[in-house]
């Protein structure tokens, strides 16, 4: 709406969860994990993202809660500071600068008043671990500058660094090296171990962990194997004991908070749990879905949490039960399918874990679901040749998604498959409808989709390299079994053994272009006559689409030799053509825009054009340095509003892209965090918290009288006024505890509150009160409603009422004028 | 027979003059490699072999180069001192036998090994663990329980019921004790020694009393149910704990009763109820009892209360074996799988005074199981069915990083099981209970170096000699001449005379041997054959004239000083003049033949002797200790060889002294008396006295090395010792004549496809 400001192009949410070992609060109710620049607080109960702590400026890498005071939390960053945060109220406290790149933060509970940091000294690699004292000071940003080494040559990842039981030392591994560092003796013991190359075991340390009760520091190693130290108070004394289950790399330790037991995690997926260090007693729990890159264990002792490759965090009961599933956008994997956009959920939709398509809700920053496609066991193990789903396409409505998986361990085996899932509206899914085993003789390169609502039969079209396009349509497949409809191969066509590329339909599907390398085909899709062909420029045809709604007349072709080339399809002649070397060309679905993503050398440029005049409507030079994967439009639940000329054709459908390093990216004039749609905004820590004695106490007192208050009215004579109508309640629940005065000052205030002052509040007036109230809140459910009208009653009832009802801003009034017109219309088709 | 045919027909070299700047010589010898079972050969071929270019130095073209050589084409390598002929053989078809018990001894830093044949080896480990002594075993007696009481004598006792106490002096039985309670499966003495406790298999655990010459029944404690497997002492000897069938009982020492009884899970992973046999206990001073068990565990118990402390599931199979450091710092187990385990006593935290017993490193040295353990202060000492006894140094423990901290394996006997009939070109094999008498092949091919020569003749097995009675062949020897054959058992001696006819051989023992020659302890003959020389147990030396169909005494030297210990080792000059025979802990005493009467003595080296042999011409004596280390004593002088003391100042090469089994066998080339022939189980040397000595710098074994070099670089870097390690491992070597060398070799492979599966286990990624 603030048309003036610069469009730029930021980060859209799913960001790596995984970064970092995710942090308990020192209730397990809260799970805090750094994402990007950002801390996420997340709900262990309910897997909700209750918070996000924003203030770094860069990349988040370290967090803990703060040993003096476990409601607030320490977050350290690469842009050179460490702050403080109530992670209550979402607050942050305190911004320690620090002023040189931190890789990661330690808190160890025995230190009064330092704290640990890893630094980069000038040397690449050459990272250490130094002290840091915190300076005690009441203003909000203080300098740290009192910096003392404590280990020198460590490895940056702090999964390489311990504090062990009671601080009394400090481990930190790096290579074939363990060091132990004492606090009180001042003295650093080294241990190493053979390079073991010949006995085929790699003793590389990847993480290291400390027991919280005993002296016994547990290291994992590259070939699998987790060595359990003990005695490294001496040089030579010092012994170990080895186990060995994982057959790869241990991705990393945690000791249980007694001690009793030690957690690990590596590429099989698979958490063992080894119970009092003996090999032979340990616990599994399998099939985890991808690598656990961390674990944490909550201080209560009652969860523990794993992340996971695929950018997933898992809550893991104490009995070894997954008890919640925080899932971000997947991101490991490459995006054969492109971005698409479920037409139903309004998702994002592309490639997620090995052989699934994920749904992502861009709104809420948040997975959806999954759905399997391949349904087969994902074995991994790096020599594998695995199925992998290649092409994927919706129909307009939503109702069918066809997916093409294929596998090709040598040249010549290629094994294809096409499945066809249609939406099950009862289970609300899609249900696997139709499977065709090699759909075609050689890889599958385009599919696409014309099912409009008048057309009967859904019709699919797949081209591939084997030179032929095919046309698959819905038939009745019942037999004396059952009543069912399958898809069966309706059409086969080509043209003069070319490989045909892409196909794309009309918008109104009468026509269908198909691309055969340099030549544009067009058929018509009633008779799957070809009408006629296109071929102008040296260069086989990359991308193909048709414009749409007034620029339906229009076809739009990119070439290989750098063309972007426009027919016109009532002359059958080519109207443009400009020179520009595009990798991604997609329409806009609710506008007649085109989108062009370029690439040069100085990075990808975006071109948004009408194919009816050459003009380009907008022109955004370098969105990123990476070449552009895909992209994609996607339509806005709340029209935008731009007034200038150049963002307007943002108004209706927003364009997310992804580039090579797998960063989903999109164009915003304000933080994308402010986008975030107001069901998330108005989630408190309090609503997404489980039942308390407290909450029962004060939430159902609450809730009764918001239900039926004019009952109650009736049945009581005396009110008893709700928590949030006593000021003194209120100002003490809502103000953030950090700024409260001492509890000895409030007390009395609070019980006189509670009072129930005899006559101020007469029996008639209450009623008046309620209703309003409860008018209130009809407004803003019920946008059918005469806003203006409203406020006009309201402003005639200040006379009766108690507070006087402020006059809507101007802004406001627009925002509430905005969400008249939001489209609704969706909704019917429920 | 054949080779001397053989080589003295061929024609002789004819391009001396070019060979000079060819590269290293080829040598070329014939080696026949022969195996096969019973009189069934295989593999008929024979290789030519090349790496004991003994002394081929390329500079020394010596005069004397004997021309006799067995290569066709005339193809002669310059100064090719050692070439030879080898024969390969493989068909020494000796498979040791398993562990059964070990027992380390504190004082003397000794360690008792007894074999399921109950044969008894004693190992000095300060000695670089040679095997000094040896008791050969009895066909009817089976050794369970192996113990060392009061100081260092040493008591066995087994499934025949009897308790024995052995002469480590004179190297023989002492006596032995009925326990009266069937047969016996263990035995521990108490930690002063003073008195044995046998564990019998009907439920009694009985004191012995160590009386200085005998034991004594002192008394029974309260029987158990089932048989008592294991036993061990309180350290302050009160108690007993013994582990039985499903149970561990500790017993009050002075009442006899049982204090406290232990009673194993019985739940078992296995579908069906097994019973839980109890295969080891240890109790350690604070009370704690550990009990090793047929289920896997090690579990710690705390005998006041009779509470299980703590479990430690090793294994899927049996845990048969524990041995506990004096410290009590730390223990070691031994399971069915052939693992052992390390445990240490460990604080739990660096300050406080609580520890625990954590299972620190695994093993894996053996392949079977894992019969016995013992723990040395410094190492972890395991032995099984899979015959090896390894010594495996705890690191923290050794001070320096020296070999001494190296893992030693001892698969092979320290002693010599094989004689050789140099002349008939036969070989005798001494197997615990019969004697072979082989026939080497024969060919009449050449090849270059490192051929396989084809046979003409098979090897042939022409003898077996099945000892008569229940005790296993304790020493054996063929004549030089190969037709006296002499062997004895501990009680008695055999004495051969064969009769070779074309084809066919016919023996008859020589019935009238003298009575003092009821046992050997060694047996020699002369080079001429015409003397035999017995060392007897009682240390005296006999020595006996031999002519067809009679014998006649000759002479029995007697130790000096009254000594009894027995004299092992005996070496006789080819002239036949001097004798020289070596105990184990004094020097070497030197014979005078021809007067028989006593030389003198070599004086006392602080290692046992571990081979001796006497030089033709020089009368050299050349004596190699159990440190590595060699002399050369010159016995007409009644010194040691100038050699010698420049050997000792300028000292041997360390790669030289890291050897870790001793030298069994030295011979000497009767062409070149500058060399030297020895041998070990992994390495085959000429020393050749007249080259410099090699100083640390220089490496050991280049002959490989030197082969490829320039004449130059030759020169400088030859030095006296030429090592081949390509026989391996070498159970015997000695000089057939000039040209031919007899390797007897017997692989591993063999060894271990002869003995029992091992347990399965599964293994990841198979």
């Amino acid at each position: 709406m603030v048309a003036e400001e610069n469009l730029r192009v930021v980060r859209s949410g799913g960001s790596k969860l995984n970064f970092r070992r995710a942090v308990f609060s020192a209730d397990s109710k809260y799970l805090f994990c750094v994402s990007g620049d950002f801390v996420k607080v997340y709900s262990t109960a309910t897997e909700e993202c209750v918070y996000v702590l924003q203030g770094h400026s860069n990349l988040v890498t370290g967090i803990q809660l703060n040993p003096q005071n476990h409601l607030q939390l320490y977050s350290c960053s690469l842009d050179g500071t460490i702050k403080l945060w109530d992670f209550i109220d979402g607050i942050l406290i305190k911004t320690f600068v620090v002023g040189c790149r931190l890789y990661a933060f330690f808190a160890p509970v025995h230190f009064e008043d330092s704290v640990f940091i890893i630094i980069n000294k000038e040397i690449p690699d050459g990272f250490q671990l130094a002290s840091l004292k915190l300076p005690k000071s009441p203003s909000q940003e203080v300098e740290a500058k009192e910096l003392s080494f404590v280990l020198d040559y460590i490895n940056q990842s702090p999964k390489c660094t311990a504090f062990g039981r009671e601080a009394q030392y400090v481990v930190a591994a790096r290579d074939l090296y363990l060091s132990v560092y004492f606090f009180k003796k001042k003295k650093t013991f080294r241990f190493s171990l053979p390079s073991g190359k010949k006995k085929n075991c790699n003793n590389i340390f990847t993480c290291v962990a400390c027991h919280p009760k005993e002296d016994c520091i547990a290291t994992g190693h590259q070939d699998g194997r987790i060595r359990l130290w003990r005695n490294f108070n001496d040089n030579k004394n010092y012994t170990y004991t080895s186990l060995h289950w994982h057959h790869d790399v241990v991705m990393d330790l945690a000791f249980s908070v007694e001690g009793t037991s030690l957690l690990s995690g590596g590429r099989e997926s698979v958490l063992v749990e080894w119970r009092g260090g003996i090999e032979k007693n340990k616990e599994f729990l399998p099939r985890l879905g991808g690598t656990i890159e961390h674990i944490s264990a909550s201080p209560g002792g009652d969860l523990f949490c794993t992340s996971h490759s695929d950018n997933k965090i898992m809550i893991i009961h104490r009995n070894l039960e997954v008890s919640a599933i925080i899932q971000g956008l997947v991101k490991d994997s490459v995006v054969n399918t492109g971005l698409m956009i479920d037409p139903r959920t309004k998702a994002l939709v592309m490639n997620g874990k090995p052989g699934h398509l994920q749904f992502y809700s861009l709104q809420n920053d948040k997975q959806l679901y999954n759905l399997d496609i391949v349904q087969q066991e994902y074995v991994n193990d790096p020599g594998l040749v695995h199925i992998e789903l290649m092409k994927a396409a919706f129909s307009s409505q939503g109702n069918w998604l066809a997916t093409v998986e294929q596998r090709q361990e040598k040249e010549a085996e290629l094994e294809l498959q096409m499945k066809l899932w249609e939406f099950n509206e009862q289970q609300q899914g899609f249900i696997l409808n139709t499977r065709i085993n090699m759909p075609h003789e050689d890889h599958v390169t385009a599919l696409c989709f014309s099912d409009t609502e008048n057309s009967e039969t859904p019709t699919l079209v797949t081209t591939s390299k084997d030179s032929h396009f095919k046309v698959w349509i819905l038939t009745d497949d019942s037999d004396i079994y059952k009543q069912a409809m399958g898809w069966t191969c309706d059409f086969v066509g080509s043209y003069h053994n070319y490989q045909a590329t892409n196909c794309c339909f009309s918008e109104d599907e009468s026509l269908l272009a198909v691309s055969f390398e340099e030549i544009i085909t067009l058929w018509d899709s009633a008779t799957w006559e070809l009408k006629c062909t296109f071929c102008h420029r040296p260069g086989k045809i990359k991308n193909l689409c048709f414009g749409r709604q007034t620029c339906s007349r229009y076809l739009l072709g990119t070439t290989e030799k750098s063309f972007l080339c426009c027919w016109n399809l009532l002359t059958c002649a080519l109207e443009w053509s400009v020179q520009l070397n595009v990798r991604v060309l997609e329409p806009d679905p609710t506008s007649d825009n085109i989108a062009a993503v370029s690439w040069s050398s100085g990075g990808s440029d975006l071109f948004v054009f009408k194919p009816s005049e050459p003009r380009p409507l907008c022109i955004q030079k370098s969105i990123c340095r990476e070449k552009v994967q895909c992209a994609v439009f996607v339509p806005r639940d709340v029209p935008e509003s731009f007034i200038s000329e150049d963002y307007q054709w943002l108004n209706k459908s927003q364009f997310y892209f992804l580039n090579e390093s797998q960063d989903l990216m999109t164009f915003s004039t304000k933080s994308p965090e402010e986008k975030l749609t107001s069901s998330s905004k108005q989630l408190i820590a309090e609503e997404s918290l489980p039942a308390t004695p407290f909450y029962f106490l004060m939430g159902k007192h609450r809730r009764q009288q918001e239900t039926n208050p004019n009952e109650m009215m009736e049945n009581e004579l005396i009110y008893h006024p709700s928590a949030e109508d006593i000021p003194a309640i209120s100002e003490l629940l809502q103000t953030p505890a950090h700024v409260l005065p001492s509890a000895s000052f409030l007390c009395s205030m609070f019980v006189n509150s509670l009072l129930i002052s005899k006559g101020t509040k007469s029996a008639e007036e209450i009623p008046d009160d309620i209703e309003m109230e409860s008018e209130k809140a009809a407004d803003d459910s019920d946008e059918e409603n005469d806003l203006s009208e409203k406020i006009h009653d309201e402003t005639n009832d200040t006379v009766t009422g108690d507070e006087i009802i402020p006059q809507l801003s101007k802004t406001q009034e627009k925002e509430l004028r905005k969400l008249r017109k939001v489209d609704y219309s969706w909704m019917c088709s429920l | 027979m054949a080779a001397a045919e053989r080589g003295a027909s061929r024609p002789t070299g004819d391009n001396r003059t070019s060979r000079r700047h060819r590269p290293p010589p080829l040598t070329l010898s014939a080696h026949f490699r022969l195996r096969g079972a019973n009189d069934c050969f295989r593999g008929q071929s024979a290789r030519t072999w090349c790496e004991v270019e003994a002394g081929w130095g390329g500079e020394r073209e010596s005069p004397e180069q004997p021309d006799r050589r067995p290569e066709a084409g005339g193809r002669r390598p310059a100064g090719g001192m050692g070439e030879f002929k080898v024969h390969r053989v493989r068909f020494f078809n000796y498979v040791p036998v398993g562990i059964r018990c070990v027992a380390y001894n504190h004082q003397s830093n000794r360690l008792a090994v007894s074999r399921v044949d109950s044969s008894i080896e004693i190992y000095n480990l300060a000695a670089n663990s040679f095997q000094e002594k040896f008791f050969p075993g009895y066909e009817s007696r089976s050794t369970e329980a192996l113990c060392w009481a009061k100081g260092q004598r040493l008591f066995s006792a087994g499934l025949s019921g009897d308790v024995i106490e052995y002469d480590l002096e004179q190297l023989s039985v002492k006596y032995s004790v009925d326990g009266f309670g069937g047969p016996i499966w263990s035995m521990a003495a108490d930690p002063s020694g003073s008195y044995l406790a046998i564990g019998c298999e009907d439920g009694s655990v009985k004191l012995f009393q160590v009386t200085p010459d005998k034991i004594q029944l002192e008394r029974t404690l309260e029987r158990q149910k089932g048989r008592v497997l294991s036993l061990s002492w309180h350290p302050s000897g009160t108690h007993i704990a013994a582990g039985s069938i499903d149970y561990v009982a500790v017993l009050d020492v002075q009442s006899g009763s049982t204090a406290q009884k232990m009673l194993m899970d019985k739940r078992h992973p296995g579908s069906q109820r097994r019973r839980c046999v109890v295969w080891g206990v240890a109790f350690l001073s604070d009370g704690t009892v550990v009990s090793t068990d047929s289920a896997g565990m090690v579990q710690f118990w705390d005998s006041e209360t009779g509470t299980l402390v703590q479990t430690h599931p090793l294994a899927s199979s049996d845990v048969l074996s524990i041995a506990v450091a004096e410290k009590e710092d730390s223990m070691v187990v031994g399971t069915a799988e052939g693992t052992i385990f390390h445990f240490q006593l460990i604080h739990s935290r660096s300050d406080g005074k609580q520890s625990q017993w954590v299972r620190t490193k695994p093993f894996q040295h053996h392949t079977h199981d894992v019969r016995s353990v013992a723990h040395s202060p410094t190492a972890l000492i395991s032995g099984g069915v899979d015959t090896h006894l390894v010594i495996r140094p705890l690191m923290e423990k050794v001070e320096v990083k020296s070999y001494d901290a190296a893992l030693r394996k001892v698969t092979f006997p320290h002693r010599r099981l094989i004689s050789c009939a140099k002349k008939m070109q036969l070989l005798l094999f001494q197997f615990p209970q019969r004697l072979e008498l082989w026939r080497l092949g024969a060919t009449d091919a050449a090849g270059k170096n490192e051929d396989i020569l084809p046979l003409s003749r098979n090897a042939e097995h022409l003898l077996q000699l099945k000892k008569k009675g229940p005790e296993n062949i304790c020493c054996s020897c063929i004549s030089p001449c190969g037709s006296w054959i002499a062997y004895s058992t501990a009680s008695r001696f055999y004495l051969y005379r064969m009769n070779y006819e074309n084809n066919s051989v016919s023996i008859k023992r020589v019935s009238k041997v003298p009575k003092f020659l009821n046992s050997a302890l060694q047996i020699l003959f002369s080079a001429d054959s015409t003397k035999l020389f017995v060392a007897s147990n009682q240390g005296s030396l006999h020595v006996v004239q031999l002519s067809e169909g009679t014998l006649k005494h000759l002479h029995t030297f007697h130790p000096q000083s009254g000594t009894l210990e027995a004299m092992p080792l005996l070496a006789v000059s080819p002239d036949g003049n001097w004798l020289a025979a070596a105990g184990m802990s004094n020097g070497v005493s030197i014979y005078d033949l021809k007067h028989l009467k006593p030389h003198g003595t070599v004086p006392a080296y602080n290692f046992p002797v571990t081979a001796l042999a006497i030089a033709p011409d020089t009368n050299n004596l050349v004596i190699a200790h159990a440190d590595q280390q060699i002399f050369e004593f010159s016995i007409p002088q009644k010194q040691y060889t100038d050699w010698s003391r420049k050997v000792q100042k300028h000292g041997l090469h360390y790669l030289w002294l890291e050897r870790d089994t001793p030298i069994t066998h030295i011979t000497f080339h009767p062409k070149r008396p500058t060399h030297i022939l020895l041998h070990d189980t992994y390495m085959f040397c000429i020393i050749d006295k007249s080259m410099p000595l090699p100083d640390d710098k220089t490496p050991l074994f280049n002959q490989l090395s030197l082969r490829e070099a320039s004449e130059n670089v030759r020169r400088r870097h030859a030095h006296a010792f030429k090592i081949s390690k390509k026989f391996q491992p070498l159970l015997f070597m000695d000089l057939l004549d000039e040209g031919t060398l007899v390797a007897v070799e017997r692989p591993l492979e063999d060894i271990i496809a002869q003995l029992p599966p091992p347990i399965k286990r599964k293994k990841f990624g198979t």
